[in-house]
């Protein structure tokens, strides 16, 4: 049956913070409306998933002239359908303040040619119907898989994946081809595919985007990496909290199920592979792949000792690929356009692009999607539209939780691997929380202690209590009681959870404490000192208790 | 209802999580009850000391029967920097209940979790399934109005 | 493979944890969280080393590669140990003074040792927890514990009963059962291997020096000990002798000089209990069944297969513990024969074992009309009344048990080890059942520390097949086995006879026994029952002359009405 052709698309989009907006009622006075106006045959509404665009209610797309319309009501639809839909004229008042940003999840007409964008891992985000696999196979969707179980040896595949450079984008930035190779070369079976999901980083959203937007990608780079290792099981571990992609993923891999691209002998060769998701419950320590392997088990996620290493000894203790969303995310279209197609882009040791979620206090806090090696300065003006509060900026927490601190002096750092590792940062889950002058950095990093002591998995004694300690110390900071020797006693303590703590949630108060202490010292002697908080946050008495108490 | 959940997965360990979920979730209360972890453990093949290990690590789950509507704040770095905390204190004091407590009637329990996953429109809170975001003070005394306004107390639902 | 450590090569052949590498040349690197018969928890993070481009790592769970350079205590590895300890401690109610471990805790010990002479991080925001009251045997402090987990390992995979586990996640981290209905609400059996693994004062035994020093000191009572066959060979460590070494001699000069009116052994109920149990056996060989017929002596055992093996109840023999029994005994035979008003006795038993204080309360077990044992104390609490009074033990007078119920068989004396019980049955019952004399009276095949043990004697002409397990989970598996041998063989069962001890190594390795009951140790205390054995003249139970008296005099013969009254028992079915 060929295609219906019409006149119009209008993309709605989907996405967890647009449905609590209203979409779906909104949709619904939208096909209604068309209905009623007699357009629903030359008008097609598509559900998509997020344009990226997280503070502007539901978003509205009107295709092919690629006008963005926001915080739309019911109430707007019928003035859209009247006025613009059927005279062709634009409702100025809902349509989009700013010019979105080339790297943004959002397209104008003539941005339609990918290549022209550094848009990879989000190319089909906000673009396709994610609940339908046709819309994916449109856009050359598990043509990388056809291409690989046709002409492609998994060595072949390793080699485009090594020529690529392509690194994990959960935070270690591990050579995915190594991992790959690891598990291939591993004679032990069955071998097991997992996808990381979990992604619990403050901050970060980028997985649940992607998951939502585009959920056959993840599926296809999933039977991809099962082909190269001889896997002939995966699974996706998505949070909890992710209703929605967990459904949508749960459908796609139904859908997937029906065509045949996954099973038994998916396109006909003599490979199989199966995939499901698995949900988690409410633990950010998932998120550590050891971690979420003892919780795919169905046990408590307590961090294993690594040696050995996954891809020895993983789910099951049989050799195990972990590798995060955005990671697989990049694998089709390295399939597709080669391993240096992908290493065009980027920096010397970082290729391709990465995804930040860019929030606090921006005009645009939302997502997007850059080369690697974007300044720091691009990614807070250009793409986020500056400081929303009209305030200077003051610092920047990058990489989620377990990130780094950083002030206006790193404003332009290029983001990358290497060149964040300079600064004794990390570019870890790409979360980038900007705060103006209104913020104190001892509230903030109270609050970030106070998560890790909350989310510690309790087995190890170092991060367990090294992290109630460290939140103590800064309780007392902030109710005017530190003294100056407690920064650097908490360096110490910092640094003795680095070496001590099993895993990274642990170790990874060094990272927190040492750049905050590096970068903001003063701020710290002044609390310490002067008993004074500039910010006007901290107590400087005894009643933060409260705060202090909670997880 | 415990066999009706169970049948519909094989006995392995790997499906606790899923069961649990389901459990808590045609629950009521929204918790999972002590002859819930007989059954699974003994349908698995576990100890229920095991499965009560499993329960308490995970902040989704609860072993005590909670409010009909779970109204769950994030308090991580980003919502807290845009004002997590007054958010906290709102809620607490409309609802006249504390962290991890819940309201007498049944209705309401409040929780301080970490990251909901939408931090784009900090601070945001989940009430059950729904999400709500850059929240004000004013804002939450809305939404929680609205549920209120569901006046049919919890206990009555369930049995 | 070649390794550096502390300076010295070493030659290895396999990657083996640095802790262990480092002991064969000579260090014995500090640990708190690894215990050596468990599996490396890794949690504590003292047992760290810096290994050359690596920095610092856990000893426990880091193996040796070729070419690993190893300092054991550089100047890093010292701090982050220390920290390691400071930490906990400030998370450690700091009571060392009253604490039931004081002077045998692990962290104490460490905290000497590292030299930390103050409490550097402040006492954690606390909220006292409730001490856990509930269990018949044991206290749990949570406010004590570490979560080192070992209590954890050792119930969950040693003994299989899966009664505790961690609860909570991160400073709500915890260890406690399942809904937090406490211990004795739960399928805990009191073996008390938790407690010997606890390296701090986290778990212990219910104290019952009290209730005997106020017995003792009752002028209205007569009060009658009796000393389990393990306590003799586990009291030489604790006062600077040989480890396992015998000391029965020197224990009952001790009972007496404490204060004891008749000084009595288990050993002689052990003969005794071979007289039923071995007659219970014959009688089932006669009849054909039903078999296996498992020994019930071990009361941990008895609660586990009351609650995880419940349909087996008639497998379990039906006789008492030699502890009952000789309960039993004390106050119908022992009264009548000196003329004592049963009301005025109390029975007080010495025993490796926490469960005993369960067995002794079990409602049931007062048949004589009286409460068969009315207290029970631990070997650590026994070496406790002996080191309050200020007993120099080490160079104490041997002297022997009161006659009547203080003589035994080299059979008796082989009960507290893994084994013992199903040689001590074998050489009776095949004595009494052929009428002939054994040819050679070690069972060897029994004897050992191999979870399960199994072998077939030949009973003139008929092919008799036992089974041994010690440790529930080898317990477990040894049951496990049967059913699936029964299930496929028509009810036929694989084993005529099986002996299960809750406790790994048997009583010698008991939950009440002195801390620091490794494995090694067990080994060493079941070898010197085993020398105690071959020493005595006697060492059938048939021949026991104060058992023949007792049968004589008193019960009739074994298995006769009275004797089932008075030493047999019957179970129940338990579920949590």
């Amino acid at each position: 049956m060929p295609n219906k052709i019409y006149n119009k698309h209008v993309l709605i989009s989907i996405d967890s913070s647009t449905l609590l907006a209203g979409a779906r009622q909104v949709e619904k006075k939208l096909v209604e409306t068309l209905k009623k106006e007699k357009l629903s045959e030359s008008i097609k509404v598509i559900e998509t998933g997020s344009l990226g665009l997280s503070d502007q209610g539901v978003v509205l797309v009107v295709y092919p002239e690629g006008v963005h319309y926001v915080h739309v009501t019911e109430k707007d639809v019928e003035e859209i359908v009247r006025k613009h839909l059927k005279e062709g004229e634009i409702v100025d008042r809902l349509l989009l303040e700013r010019e979105p940003e080339v790297s943004t999840v959002s397209y104008t007409e003539d941005e339609f040619e990918l290549e022209k964008q550094a848009r990879i891992v989000l190319k089909n985000c906000g673009i396709i119907n994610p609940e339908d696999i046709d819309e994916y196979i449109a856009l050359e969707g598990y043509s990388a898989l056809g291409r690989v179980l046709a002409d492609m040896k998994p060595q072949d595949v390793i080699g485009e994946m090594k020529k690529s450079e392509l690194r994990g984008r959960g935070g270690a930035g591990f050579p995915l081809w190594f991992k790959w190779n690891a598990v291939k070369n591993e004679p032990e079976t069955p071998k097991y595919i997992v996808c990381n999901a979990d992604e619990g980083e403050p901050g970060t959203f980028k997985d649940r985007l992607i998951l939502e937007g585009d959920p056959h990608r993840i599926i296809e780079a999933m039977i991809i990496a099962g082909y190269v290792t001889g896997s002939h099981h995966g699974y996706i571990y998505i949070r909890g909290e992710y209703e929605l992609s967990i459904n949508r993923m749960e459908r796609a891999i139904s859908q997937a199920y029906k065509y045949n691209l996954l099973g038994e002998n998916i396109f006909e060769s003599d490979f199989s592979f199966d995939l499901q998701v698995k949900k988690g419950a409410g633990s950010y320590v998932c998120g550590e792949e050891t971690a979420l392997l003892e919780s795919l088990e169905g046990k408590r996620a307590t961090p294993r000792h690594k040696p050995p290493f996954p891809t020895e000894k993983g789910l099951w203790w049989k050799p195990t690929i972990i590798n995060n969303v955005e990671t697989l995310a990049n694998v089709p279209d390295i399939i597709l356009n080669g391993g240096n197609w992908f290493r065009g882009y980027g920096t010397e040791q970082s290729a391709g692009t990465k995804v930040y979620t860019i929030l606090g206090h921006l005009t645009y806090p939302g997502l997007i999607e850059v080369e690697m090696g974007t300044t720091l300065r691009d990614i807070i003006y250009k793409y986020g539209g500056g400081i929303s509060t009209g305030r200077q900026f003051k610092a920047a927490l990058i990489g989620g939780a377990a990130g780094a601190f950083l002030d206006e002096t790193a404003l332009d750092i290029r983001l990358s691997y290497e060149d964040l590792g300079e600064y004794d940062a990390v570019l870890g889950s790409g979360a980038i929380l900007v705060m103006d002058e209104s913020a104190c950095m001892i509230d903030i990093l109270g609050s970030t202690m106070r998560f890790f002591q909350h989310e510690s998995c309790g087995q190890c004694s170092p991060c367990r209590v090294g992290y109630q300690q460290l939140t103590l110390y800064v309780d007392k900071i902030a109710q005017g009681k530190g003294e100056m020797k407690d920064l650097d006693d908490m360096l110490e303590l910092a640094s003795f959870m680095n070496g001590s703590a099993i895993c990274a949630l642990g170790q990874s108060a060094y990272l927190s404490v040492s750049s905050i202490l590096r970068y903001f010292r003063k701020e710290f002697e002044e609390h310490i000192t002067d008993k004074k908080c500039k910010a006007g946050i901290c107590s400087m008495s005894e009643n933060t208790e409260k705060i202090a108490m909670r997880g | 209802m415990y066999e009706r959940i169970l049948r519909k997965y094989e006995p392995t360990a790997d499906n606790l999580l899923f069961i649990l979920h389901e459990i808590q979730d045609n629950e009521p209360k929204q918790y999972i009850p002590e002859q819930g972890i007989r059954e699974v453990s003994d349908y698995l093949d576990l100890s229920p000391s095991q499965v009560y290990s499993v329960i308490t690590f995970y902040s989704l789950y609860s072993v005590s029967p909670r409010g009909k509507y779970i109204v769950r704040v994030c308090d991580s770095p980003p919502c807290h920097l845009m004002g997590s905390v007054s958010i906290i204190d709102e809620l607490s004091e409309i609802l006249g209940i504390k962290e991890g407590e819940t309201t007498e009637n049944g209705m309401f329990s409040l929780e301080v979790v970490s990251c909901l996953g939408v931090c784009g429109v900090a601070p945001a809170m989940m009430i059950n399934k729904e999400l709500f975001g850059n929240l004000t003070p004013e804002k939450v005394r809305n939404i929680i109005d609205k549920y209120r306004q569901d006046k049919q107390p919890a206990s009555q639902v369930a049995e | 493979m070649k390794v550096t450590i502390d300076n010295q090569t070493l030659e290895l052949d396999k990657p083996i944890p640095i802790l262990e590498a480092a002991k064969k040349v000579g260090i014995k690197i500090p640990t708190l969280c690894y215990y050596e018969d468990l599996p490396p928890i890794g949690s504590c993070g003292v047992c760290v080393v810096e290994i050359e481009g690596l920095g610092v790592k856990r000893a426990c769970v880091t193996p040796v590669y070729d070419g690993m350079k190893i300092d054991t205590h550089s100047q890093e590895v010292i701090k982050h140990r220390k920290m390691a300890v400071e930490l906990l401690l400030s998370d450690h109610p700091i009571d060392c003074l009253t604490c039931e471990r004081s002077g045998r805790c692990d962290l104490q010990g460490l905290a000497d040792n590292l030299g930390i002479n103050d409490l550097r991080y402040p006492r954690l925001k606390y909220k006292e927890k409730p001490i856990d009251e509930t269990s018949p045997s044991l206290y749990r402090d949570p406010n004590k514990c570490i979560r080192c987990k070992r209590c954890v390992q050792m119930c969950d995979n040693i003994q299989s009963v899966e009664a505790i586990n961690v609860m909570g996640r991160g400073y709500e981290t915890t260890v406690t059962v399942a809904y937090d209905h406490g211990m004795g609400n739960s399928p805990c059996v009191n073996c008390g291997q938790c407690i010997s693994v606890c390296p701090v004062g986290a778990i212990y035994e219910k104290r019952d020096i009290d209730h005997v020093w106020e017995a003792i000191n009752n002028p209205d009572k007569f009060v009658v000990v009796q000393e389990a066959p393990a306590i003799r060979v586990s009291l030489a460590e604790e006062f600077g002798l040989v480890p396992g070494d015998d000391v029965t001699g020197k224990m009952y000069t001790a009972l007496r000089m404490l204060g004891f009116d008749a000084i009595f052994d288990t050993n002689f109920a052990a003969d005794l209990t071979i007289m039923e149990e071995g007659t219970e056996f014959l009688k089932r060989v006669k009849e054909g069944g039903p078999f296996p017929l498992i020994t019930s002596c071990s009361p941990g055992w008895i609660k586990f297969m009351e609650t995880f093996y419940p349909d087996m109840k008639n497998n379990v023999s039906s006789c008492k513990s030699p502890q009952q029994m000789f309960g039993a005994m004390v106050k119908t035979f022992f009264a009548r024969k000196n003329n004592i008003d049963p009301r005025r006795i109390i029975s007080v038993s010495i025993m490796p074992c926490t469960a005993k204080k369960f067995e002794a309360a079990r409602p049931e077990m007062d048949a004589s009309g009286y409460r068969d044992v009315d207290y029970v104390i631990t070997t650590r609490e026994f070496i406790r009344m002996i080191n309050e009074v200020g007993i120099d033990f080490a160079n104490l007078a041997e002297t022997s048990a009161d006659t009547l119920m203080g003589t035994y068989t080299g059979a008796a004396a082989i009960f507290g080890a893994t084994g013992g019980v199903m040689e001590a049955a074998l050489r009776t019952a095949y004595e009494v059942h052929t009428g002939k004399t054994l040819p050679k009276l070690d069972f060897e095949e029994v004897r050992g520390m191999d979870g399960v043990r199994e072998t077939t004697v030949d009973v003139n002409g008929l092919p008799v097949h036992v089974a041994v397990a010690h440790g529930l989970e080898n317990a477990r598996t040894l049951l496990e086995k049967v059913k699936e041998y029964k299930e496929k063989n028509d009810g036929q069962s694989p084993y005529h006879f099986i002996e299960v001890m809750t406790c790994p190594g048997g009583c010698v390795g008991g939950g009440g026994q002195p801390y620091g009951s490794t494995m090694k140790r067990r080994e060493e205390r079941a070898r010197s029952l085993y020398t105690i054995d071959g020493k005595l003249k006697l060492r059938k139970s048939h021949e026991n002359p104060a058992i023949k008296k007792s049968y004589e005099e008193f019960l009739g013969e074994p298995n006769s009405k009275l004797a089932h009254k008075l030493l047999h028992t019957h179970y129940v079915r338990r579920k949590y």
